[in-house]
């Protein structure tokens, strides 16, 4: 089992009473306002949950693994997720799988 | 950008609902991929990324004032792989700027 938009959009209509349409947009455009911050250079964080943040690498060489052949990896730039103590706590002792 | 900015944008966004609901959205979203990841069930949202539990296997760690040796249990730890849209925006937006 996994957790979508269409899961959170439903949990908007039920707890918060938005309603199907505006649960949806909202869901949507959460996702898409730390996708715009992201793309502005800015740092998100949001504090009980994690932070993301953008790190700069610069170009690396890399190998083609099915032909063997050199080719630079070029410079680029890339989100990560650092999750807060409070997330990292409530996952510790998960002890089912939910392996990625 | 704060959770609290981001209730701000999302405000400013839906001027025809109350401010408070997009607070409690905002609280009601977090809340939920917190707990999903809790329960072990992962997280997958199309175009922004993947949240999943990486597992760490227990190991002989060691108290780094003392130099006493300590067992760290087993644990799982949250993990996050960006989508394909947020990973190619970012980027794409660095080459621009650089």
């Amino acid at each position: 089992m996994t957790l979508t938009k269409a899961e959170l959009s439903d949990l908007l209509f039920d707890k918060v009473g938005l309603n199907k349409r505006d649960a949806k947009d909202m869901v949507e455009s959460f996702f898409e306002e730390i996708r715009l911050a992201l793309e502005e250079g800015q740092s998100v964080k949001l504090s009980g949950f994690g932070n993301f943040q953008l790190r700069d690498k610069p170009q690396r060489p890399g190998r083609n693994p099915k032909t063997g052949e050199e080719i630079p990896i070029t410079a680029r730039r890339v989100v990560t997720f650092h999750a807060s103590q409070k997330l990292k706590g409530m996952v510790e002792d998960h002890h089912g799988a939910a392996r990625g | 950008m704060t959770k609290s900015e981001l209730i701000a944008k999302l405000a400013e966004r839906y001027p025809q609902l109350v401010a408070k609901d997009a607070e409690m959205a905002v609280k009601a979203i977090l809340d939920a991929m917190a707990t999903s990841l809790a329960r072990g069930q992962r997280i997958e949202i199309r175009g922004f990324g993947s949240f999943d539990l990486n597992y760490r296997p227990p190991r002989l760690g060691r108290n780094p004032k003392s130099g006493a040796s300590v067992s760290v249990p087993e644990k799982y730890v949250p993990h996050f792989k960006a989508g394909k849209e947020l990973r190619e925006r970012v980027d794409a937006h660095a080459q621009t700027n650089a």
